[in-house]
């Protein structure tokens, strides 16, 4: 775990510094992700068990979001002036963004014959 | 009645109880989730933030009392978005058959939901602050933060609403693909992570494998186009 500790955190530092470095728009973290594909990609010697640690913190990934979430408390203020506009928003456009999305998905995967064995596999 | 204040002056001082308490709050959601066949209705994220919320009110601690223990779960974030190379790698034989329908959904929802949000936000007659903040929500919720920041959004708003947007389309979309009749589930797992981040791609692991591997690619594409697209149509769609 250790080492695999190391490869997240290295990626990570290496992402957030070529960020500032050359002032990208992309944050860090997304370019250390960038950067840990490309090394499994180029099948550098990254330690054993960094597909373990991996998986591990994103079978907990949901977790992570409740320190932010629980940050509602300090926006009471706004949520009580603009709080039913603002869940509106969010609902609607979540709504028509997955609709969009699976759509378009969908439809350009039956178009091109694709998909298929995927829909087979999850009906078993 | 001393005895317990001061006990708690001295545990409300340690990052111990707050980062115990948000574990512990989220083990029990999940529990419950399980325990009601992960009905979509009980999310685990937003039990548990119903949770730790109500305790913080109830004994008065300020958010920057809690964060100083919470802050360890919260900065697991970004090695966890570095993570997500692995799942992508593993799945690339995948990724590539299904590569033109990803790609096509993947631009235009992202864009319907960066446009979406914005233009309703007009349209409801919000603030600058809130269409500032919410232009970013369905990516993940470091990127959003690190977007919020660029743009000149509050980031703390920022990952309020990125939160409610995850739980928002964990909790629909299960009843909307049904009621759309989708029965592509790579389809409808990379609405869900596109549109709801990894909140959503916990949601798509528990229906089915295949709909959460897609819904992991969706959220890590999803992070990287939202970071480009933002600054892009934002002042296209701003008035």
């Amino acid at each position: 775990m250790l080492h695999a500790v190391v490869v997240l955190l290295v990626c990570q530092l290496a992402g957030e510094t070529l960020a500032h470095a050359f002032s990208l728009p992309l944050p860090g973290p997304v370019i250390g992700m960038v950067l840990l594909l490309a090394a499994l990609l180029l099948r550098l010697p990254l330690p054993k068990e960094t597909a373990e640690t991996s998986d591990g913190l994103l079978k907990h990934l949901s977790m992570l979001f409740v320190p932010a979430g629980v940050g509602v408390v300090q926006q009471l203020d706004l949520l009580g002036e603009e709080g039913g506009r603002l869940l509106a928003v969010i609902v609607l456009s979540t709504v028509i963004a997955l609709t969009v999305t699976a759509v378009t998905f969908a439809t350009i995967a039956k178009y091109m014959g694709v998909g298929e064995e995927e829909r087979k596999e999850a009906a078993e | 009645m001393t005895r317990f204040v001061d006990l708690w002056v001295y545990l409300s001082g340690t990052p111990l109880l707050w980062l115990t308490v948000t574990v512990v709050a989220y083990a029990v959601a999940d529990a419950i989730s399980a325990a009601l066949k992960r009905n979509p209705l009980a999310n685990p994220v937003l039990l548990a933030i119903l949770m730790v919320s109500c305790l913080l009110l109830v004994s008065k601690t300020t958010f920057p009392a809690y964060f100083a223990g919470a802050q360890f779960v919260h900065f697991l974030l970004g090695p966890a978005t570095v993570a997500l190379a692995v799942p992508l790698h593993r799945h690339l034989p995948e990724v590539k058959r299904a590569f033109v329908p990803m790609l096509a959904a993947l631009v235009l929802g992202s864009a319907a939901a960066i446009c979406s949000s914005v233009l309703l936000a007009e349209y409801f007659g919000l603030g600058r602050a809130a269409i500032l903040a919410l232009a970013p929500k369905s990516s993940t919720a470091a990127i959003a933060m690190g977007i919020g920041e660029k743009i000149g959004a509050n980031p703390a708003l920022v990952a309020v609403l990125t939160v409610m947007t995850g739980i928002t389309g964990a909790i629909v979309v299960t009843p909307l693909m049904n009621a759309l009749r989708f029965r592509n589930y790579a389809a409808r797992g990379f609405a869900a992570g596109l549109v709801s981040h990894g909140i959503g791609t916990a949601r798509a692991f528990q229906v089915n494998s295949l709909a959460g591997t897609f819904a992991g690619i969706a959220l890590g594409l999803n992070g990287l186009l939202t970071a480009i697209l933002v600054p892009l149509l934002l002042p296209l769609l701003l008035k």
